[in-house]
């Protein structure tokens, strides 16, 4: 079957064009976003769902006199995008003004963009067959090895187009292919999970080669008893744990004493050997280089050995950060492009984390290993939440391939931990790091992240398996 | 609509389908919040869409388009069938449905005052007025306020000859008080975290909450928080609140029920369960007091749960699932149920919109109140050293659902049956059954909230769904107390 074409940057133009035509609002800003997703799903070696989803949205904001509301819709016709900036306009005009409420964003403002070529035409048309022969090749490395496989094989292409009434166009498009599978055994699982914007740099035979490894070495496994040990992370658990510190490094969190960062500006939070920028156009990164009212998204230095030393604002943040005693705190109070889409209750956010670690200080997870006496290999975390905001402390439990290392060898699978861990203490203790790579984790968004060697990581409890 | 669902079935069985279902979905929302006095939220939306499920060659498959022409639909019904057809290809035995009545119906969920008929003006008016009082607090460094409604209509048609139409109204709202000193970031919220309160009523639920009235009250309790002594660490009994509970019965008892995850379906993402098949009719789930129902009917309440039908057809039911502590039924599905031997699916279908496939949900996973009266007073009073927590802070469990750990808002200590001085970062642990086994009291049904769960996740691609849960306050005996903060 021929895959239907999806909207294009000129479709998306048109729309606002006749969204534009149904205003006299001198202040609209309007954005398009959609595309299709394929996604083949199996459990018990056999698919088990299998979907598609194509779909659109169009956004309206609206701005008069300190006021802004939005409104969506995902139907196309005159009458209905007629609908919707009323219903944006309404909504703006019952509001209180708000003093600090910028102008929409300027061409002189917003900044250049670089081109990034994160499309892949095969991505984008492939179809059910491909990706159940994809899962055909998980499934035959589950019953050569005589395993219970479970996962799933995506594909698919998304866009983003945003445009206002002061001149501002903004146009990405990704495609992405996502493979992840868990190998269960009597006793024991394996788990692994990779994505990239081209399913050519995917390989699903190899995950689940090493899933079903992780399966089968895992068996059996012994109970430890709680308490700190020495844990070398794989970078789907370095994922997931520095993704709750994300939201911290947001001038509006800095602002409303939310974030963890407040009173620790400029000292030295972690480690000297923790070194993390957010980088929209690094090659191993993902979505587009503009945040949600179209402003440039710049590099950050996020923590330069160990200081925090810049966070992201949207342009809101950067004029309220400017005016506030934070200023003299940071590098700069400048809108970065890490904004939300108006109005929001978050501000920004670092997207696009990647961490910095010099070639030859990289340490491979095999010499981790080597220079481990005793403590444990964790292939991924489960269920992370937030038990203290301000010490960062979350919980959450191993998963899918925990190990103990002795005399640096990896040893016997174990009972899974449920952990208490302070990530700003966990960043504080790092022994070793290894080359960041793309990873991606169920708790938190992708990065590219390192493995890391940890020391006195605090775990609680154990459960039944 | 029927015109719509007509072309999808029709071109599906076309293709080659043996079973279809055309889903359609018009569903609109408002969402309304403020943030320090500022205006943080204020945007609506709707989405009309069709979902097509077909079995072919006896597997599954799915597709979904807005796109709702002749020519659209139609090529969205084909595309469901080639996918269905790419299933059969990695299959180990076809997919078979027990039989349900092929239904014929209309029900929207009672709705006294139309959310969406209130001036925006009033939202407005009422959240900045909860605004000043939570800040006007003198300690309090951040307030928030949020106010939703939502309004989703399903048409539902099959192969067997089902047509139901269904209209959900859902209104929810709450507040949040955060205090920053020293080390430290307290919350107070009300009703509930993470939103506040949501169930399928109209804007009559915004009066019933009575949020301007305890704004200030539960300002001062986030900054009292501050300096009050940390929550010690060991074994205590402990009283949980209702909204505590319902997260409790939530995580520990509605998931592991779900007949998926007991099957494997979710291994790679939610988990799978330890209520293997083994355990149903033979556990003891927990003590004698603990009754627990799935129940999506109206009779129940007007939890996120209730419906009339779910989203494969099924009329919905009461299902026991602890009786009396024993584990007595799982959630499920028309091929889940086929799968284990049972006669009809428990009716729990449900997607999150017409994009998403519907998959083994909660509806409203409810614990029963005691029979016998027992009030709050008479709880606390009855419990001589012990801690009363309330609100849910951090919630976390295993894959397989034994190993939990809670933190809350706040807590209290009881002291010879007197609620004593605050405690700040309360947290409780424990493994599942050994927890529902230590139940040794809880309120009766004038103490019992049907609680709103508006986010729960689940599946890939993954989709969020609202569930209910009644509960009433409960006591728990020598549980772990305190182990997040542990050293």
């Amino acid at each position: 079957m021929t895959v239907n074409r999806v909207m294009d940057k000129g479709r998306c133009a048109e729309i606002f064009e006749r969204i534009r035509r149904a205003t006299d609002l001198r202040d609209v800003e309007v954005s398009v976003r959609g595309g299709r997703s394929s996604l083949t799903r199996f459990a018990n070696n056999a698919i088990t769902q299998n979907v598609s989803e194509e779909g659109y949205e169009i956004s309206v904001r609206v701005q008069m006199g300190g006021r802004t509301a939005r409104a969506t819709t995902n139907l196309l016709d005159d009458e209905s995008l007629r609908r919707v900036v009323q219903q944006a306009e309404a909504l703006a005009r019952v509001q209180e003004q708000d003093p600090e409420l910028l102008p929409m964003l300027t061409v002189a403002e917003q900044g250049s963009v670089p081109e990034l070529n994160r499309y892949c035409e095969e991505t984008a048309t492939m179809g059910a067959g491909e990706r159940a022969e994809q899962v055909a090749a998980m499934v035959a490395v589950a019953h050569r090895h005589g395993l219970n496989a479970a996962g799933i094989y995506s594909s698919g292409e998304e866009f983003e187009a945003l445009f206002n009434s002061h001149g501002v166009e903004r146009w990405h498009r990704q495609t992405m292919a996502e493979a992840s599978v868990t190998m269960q055994a009597a006793d024991s699982s394996g788990w692994q999970k990779q994505n990239y914007t081209t399913a050519k740099r995917l390989d699903a035979r190899a995950l689940a080669e090493t899933a079903a490894e992780k399966a089968l070495r895992s068996a059996a496994p012994v109970e430890l008893p709680p308490g700190k040990y020495t844990v070398i992370l794989e970078p789907s658990a370095v994922v997931d744990l520095i993704g709750f510190l994300a939201h911290d490094f947001s001038g509006l969190a800095l602002l409303e004493q939310r974030s963890c960062l407040n009173g620790r500006l400029g000292t030295k939070l972690f480690g000297e050997n923790i070194s993390i920028v957010d980088d929209v156009s690094h090659a191993d990164q993902t979505g587009p280089a503009f945040d949600g009212e179209g402003v440039a998204r710049n590099g950050l230095t996020l923590v330069e050995n160990g200081v925090v030393r810049e966070v992201a604002m949207a342009r809101g943040t950067a004029a309220r950060v400017s005016e506030s005693n934070l200023a003299s705190k940071l590098i700069g109070a400048r809108p970065t492009g890490h904004g939300f889409s108006l109005p929001n209750e978050n501000g920004e956010s670092a997207t696009n984390i990647v961490f910095k670690v010099a070639p030859g200080d990289a340490k491979t997870v095999e010499e981790m290993i080597a220079r481990t006496e005793r403590g444990l290999l964790i292939t991924r975390f489960w269920y992370i939440r937030e038990v203290d905001a301000y010490e960062k402390i979350l919980t959450g439990m191993t998963r899918d391939g925990t190990f103990l290392v002795e005399n640096g060898k990896v040893g016997k699978g174990i009972r899974n931990f449920r952990f208490n861990q302070s990530v700003i203490q966990m960043l504080q203790h790092v022994l070793d790091l290894g080359q960041p790579v793309r990873a991606a984790g169920e708790e938190a968004f992708d990065m590219v992240a390192p493995p890391m060697r940890v020391e006195g990581f605090q775990f609680m409890e154990t459960t039944r398996f | 609509m029927r015109q719509i669902a007509d072309w999808a079935l029709a071109m599906a069985v076309a293709r080659g389908s043996s079973h279809a279902e055309a889903r359609i979905v018009d569903e609109r929302w408002r969402s309304l919040g403020t943030r320090n006095g500022r205006v943080s939220v204020a945007s609506e939306g709707e989405s009309l869409g069709l979902g097509i499920r077909v079995l072919a060659d006896g597997g599954w498959g799915f597709a979904a388009t807005q796109e709702l022409t002749r020519a659209g639909v139609e090529r969205c019904a084909a595309m469901a069938v080639e996918i269905a057809k790419a299933s059969a290809r990695v299959q180990r035995e076809p997919v078979r449905l027990v039989d349900e009545p092929a239904a014929v119906a209309e029900w929207s969920s009672p709705c006294k005052i139309d959310p969406f008929a209130v001036p925006m003006e009033e939202n407005f008016d009422l959240l900045r007025k909860i605004d000043a009082a939570l800040t006007a607090v003198e300690g309090v460094t951040l307030a928030e306020t949020s106010m939703t409604f939502r309004r989703y209509e399903q048409w539902f048609y099959s192969t067997e000859g089902a047509a139901i139409h269904q209209t959900r109204t859902t209104t929810g709202a709450g507040f949040a008080a955060h205090a920053f000193e020293g080390d430290s970031i307290q919350t107070r919220s009300y009703p509930n975290s993470f939103g506040g309160q949501y169930q399928n009523k109209g804007y009559e639920l915004i009066g019933e909450l009575r949020l301007l009235e305890n704004a200030e009250r539960v300002a001062r309790e986030c900054v009292e928080l501050l300096k009050a002594p940390q929550c010690p660490e060991g074994r205590r009994d402990i009283v949980l609140d209702s909204s505590q509970l319902g997260l409790q019965i939530h995580e520990s008892i509605g998931h592991p029920i779900e007949l998926d995850r007991v099957l494997g379906y979710e291994a790679n993402f939610a988990g799978t369960s330890f209520l293997t098949l083994d355990k149903l009719h033979t556990l003891r789930y927990g003590s004698e007091l603990v009754n627990v129902v799935a129940d999506a009917r109206e009779e129940h309440g007007p939890g996120l749960g209730t419906f009339a039908f779910d989203d494969e057809g099924v009329a919905a039911q009461c299902v026991p699932i602890i009786t009396k502590g024993r584990f007595e039924g799982y959630l499920s599905s028309r091929d889940t149920a086929a799968m284990i031997g049972r006669n009809r699916s428990g009716g729990h279908m449900r997607a999150e919109g017409w994009a998403r496939v519907p998959i083994v949900r909660m509806t409203n996973v409810s614990i029963l109140p005691s029979e016998q009266p027992m009030s709050f007073d008479d709880l606390i009073g009855s419990t001589s050293d012990g801690i009363y927590m309330e609100t849910n802070r951090s919630w976390s469990i295993d894959d397989k659902r034994y190993n939990f750990q809670f933190g809350c808002e706040a807590a209290w200590e009881i002291k010879g049956g007197k609620l004593g001085r605050m405690l700040r970062n309360p947290s409780y642990s424990g493994i599942t059954t050994e927890f529902w086994n230590s139940m040794d009291a809880i309120c009766d049904r004038r103490h019992w909230t049907l609680w709103g769960t508006p986010n729960c996740g689940k599946g890939q691609p993954e989709q969020s769904m609202g569930t209910g849960h009644g509960a009433a306050p409960a006591r728990f005996l020598q549980v772990k107390v305190g182990g997040a903060y542990g050293k």
